[in-house]
């Protein structure tokens, strides 16, 4: 038994550590070579999340439905927001997709840090991947929710036209936007737990300010610039447009959502990094 | 010529600010105050320069040979664990320079990312990813793994439902598959029952008869003997000796602490994790009540332990352990192993405590003495253990045995009741012959 070499024949990986001073690196390749544990703790998120509840999965149907009728009570109802011709349900619940998408992608991100914190202090791997995992973890419950949209398609006789192809643009703009500010929150909230009690606020107020229940045509033309630097925005509305045939969002709010988008994402990955060296001693 | 190196460390440092951890707010009037003030303070913390900060480690450096066994051997609070904690770049060096070949497993990450809701299968596959495996590899090991856990009719149950010891076998029979090139092993964390840590022990033997290298970390002066041919020191952050285990091991149990009888805890030895317990001091009385560093062995030596408690802990037990300086166990002994005394503080709520004993007289031999502390919950938790807190000299002079002058062997010397009978009496004839 003494004699029997290491059985491993794969090149040696040799690791240098070294204090990180500056900016540092972002390392995506290490990414790539952690991409299982990406889909590991993706996958864990979702098996875990209806674990327990009586509903189990019906959850991810009946949280948009329910979001659906009270939005469209109060909006429709008694604020009587315009939706550009589109039968109210479908209107809104088309924007609850990626909604309900970024709003739970931005608040499980920000949290996630904290709520892995056994790992961060035991085991390296590229601290990237937990907020990462937590915004992918949404997507089975997204495609979950258009399988119900597709439904309700059929029954108001919706038929999606050409522009369907641009939905997965608007998707990964959905994911791109949570990531980003994922990225700044996570990292914020380990050095300080107030964004624990920020992120509920935080996303209340973002969907007031995102046209999920009413038309974005109720902004006036001179301040839809402004109104477009919320990213959702342009999601929100071309997801309509892709689905539903509803008026296209203009380029102006493209550019700028997809602009923000970048920055907010690119930044917030250099941030993180550069605070990943002492979440260790800080979580 | 750089082959067969396995770690290199030079220079080695961790600065730590002090009072890193974040408070916890109590009002909302705190909660707004701090939101007011942090954003400030996390400006000008931009680009701080420490002022009121500590080196955890500071200027180590050491190699490894491949194959090797080092024993890391330090007080508490002395920098081990921030070491581990580098090599394993769970956390960044202030400065210096390492260097890994091959990958670093670490016993200490046993049952990391395990999640309750999932099921034994489910964990094993998670783990494994976490560790760093590869699906096909953990795929391949799967059959193994759980028939080194033993928990095969449950593999499909969710882990909440699992006991604690079913639950550390699961999570120790993933890490140990893991086959690490590098093994790290920190001891004084490792969670678990007796039979549990005999099982890690065990298998960092057989990782380091596979010639693969080990470190490990220990308070265990005897595991340490055993298990490495070769040790580092650690004191307030430096390394202070490599030495051959007997050494390192005699350097450190001899090293000048407490040679007055008296031991206070500084902050710095104290673990964040011990709290609610907080050791305060340890004292050695002779029998009028003085704190001494030589006692005789024909006199009870009074033994203090003196601790609060900031909330209550229910079947705490505070206890000492007894060793040579050659670190071989001698006893342990804990302040409610009488059943009656545990029915009366199996329950200690908050406050200051003193655990008093008495080591009768006439059992020890001549020579120096260590003591040790050790306050835990039976099979739950460890609070605090400090196994060097003490040590004291025995003077053997009265002891039984003394007029002949010679060396007894061992560490005890009891005074033995013996009784010479004669048995029968002496054949005449005999006598006459001599």
């Amino acid at each position: 038994m003494s004699e029997t070499p290491i059985t491993r024949q794969l090149p040696e990986e040799v690791v240098y550590i070294r204090p990180s001073r500056g900016w540092i690196h972002l390392k995506l390749g290490d990414l790539w070579h952690y991409r299982e544990l990406i889909y590991f703790l993706t996958w864990r998120d979702v098996k875990v999340r209806y674990k327990q509840t009586v509903l189990g999965a019906g959850w991810a149907i009946l949280q948009p439905l329910i979001n659906m009728v009270v939005l469209g009570v109060i909006f429709g109802r008694f604020a009587d927001m315009p939706t550009d011709g589109i039968p109210r349900p479908i209107f809104t619940f088309t924007a609850l997709l990626p909604w309900g998408l970024f709003s739970k992608a931005l608040s499980d991100a920000g949290r996630s840090m904290l709520a892995n914190r056994s790992m961060i202090t035991k085991i390296y791997f590229p601290r990237l991947i937990i907020p990462l995992s937590s915004v992918l973890g949404g997507l089975v419950d997204f495609m979950i929710q258009l399988g119900i949209l597709l439904l309700m398609m059929l029954f108001y006789n919706y038929a999606p036209t050409v522009a369907v192809v641009t939905l997965p643009f608007f998707l990964l703009l959905a994911l791109a936007t949570a990531l980003g500010f994922g990225l700044w929150l996570s990292a914020l909230n380990v050095l300080y737990r107030d964004v624990n009690y920020i992120l509920p606020f935080l996303t209340q107020l973002w969907l007031l300010v995102t046209p999920v229940a009413y038309s974005s045509s109720v902004v006036p033309e001179k301040w839809q610039w402004l109104y477009a630097l919320n990213p959702m925005v342009g999601v929100v509305e071309g997801f309509r447009w892709a689905l539903l045939d509803a008026p296209p969002p203009s380029l102006v709010t493209l550019v700028i959502s997809t602009t923000i988008t970048i920055v907010v994402l690119i930044t917030g990955m250099y941030y993180f990094r550069r605070m990943e060296r002492t979440f260790a001693d800080l979580v | 010529m750089m082959g067969d190196i396995a770690i290199r460390v030079e220079d080695l440092g961790k600065q730590y600010r002090i009072g890193m951890q974040v408070t916890r707010y109590h009002t909302l009037r705190d909660t707004i105050a701090e939101a007011a003030r942090r954003p400030i303070r996390a400006l000008s913390q931009w680009r701080y320069t420490p002022t009121n900060s500590i080196w955890a480690l500071e200027g180590v450096s050491f190699d490894v040979n491949k194959g090797a066994v080092l024993g890391v051997i330090g007080r508490n609070g002395a920098g081990k664990s921030t070491l581990l904690k580098i090599l394993s770049r769970v956390t960044d060096p202030t400065k210096g320079y390492a260097e890994i070949h091959g990958r670093v497993g670490s016993l200490l990450e046993v049952g990391t990312g395990f999640h309750p809701e999932l099921t034994g299968r489910e964990n094993i596959a998670l783990n494994g990813a976490i560790l760093g495996m590869k699906r096909a590899e953990i795929e391949r090991k799967f059959d193994e793994i759980v028939d080194f856990s033993g928990v095969e009719k449950f593999i499909d149950t969710p882990v909440k439902w699992y006991s604690s010891g079913m639950y550390l076998r699961l999570a120790f029979a993933v890490a140990a598959h893991m086959e690490p090139e590098i093994l790290v092993v920190d001891e004084v964390l490792a969670v678990g029952d007796a039979e549990f840590q005999r099982k890690c022990l065990g298998k960092m033997s057989d990782v380091a008869g596979e010639g693969r290298t080990v470190m490990f970390v220990s308070h265990n002066m005897s595991a340490i003997l055993r298990l490495t041919q070769e040790s580092i020191v650690l004191e307030k952050g430096k390394m202070v000796l490599r030495a051959p285990s007997t050494q390192a091991v005699d350097y450190y149990l001899s090293s000048g602490y407490a040679q007055s009888g008296e031991h206070h805890w500084q902050p710095d030895e104290i673990p964040v994790e011990s709290a609610p317990f907080y050791p305060v001091a340890m004292r050695v009385r002779n029998p009028q009540g003085h704190i001494v560093d030589t006692l005789r062995s024909v006199e009870p030596i009074n033994v203090e332990i003196e601790y609060r408690l900031d909330g209550p802990i229910s079947g705490l037990r505070v206890g000492i352990y007894l060793l040579t300086t050659q670190g071989e166990q001698i006893f342990n002994s804990f302040d409610t192993d009488d059943q009656r005394q545990y029915d009366r503080f199996g329950v200690r709520s908050a406050g200051q405590y003193i655990s008093r004993c008495s080591i009768p007289g006439d059992l020890l031999n001549e020579g120096r003495y260590i003591i040790g502390v050790n306050a835990s919950t039976y099979r739950v938790r460890r609070y605090f253990q400090d196994e060097n807190a003490l040590s004291f000299t025995i003077d053997a002079s009265g002891a039984p045995g003394m007029q002949w002058g010679e060396l007894r062997l061992g560490p005890v010397r009891p005074r033995l009741d013996w009784q010479i009978e004669e048995t029968s009496p002496t054949p005449a004839g005999r006598l006459d012959a001599v």
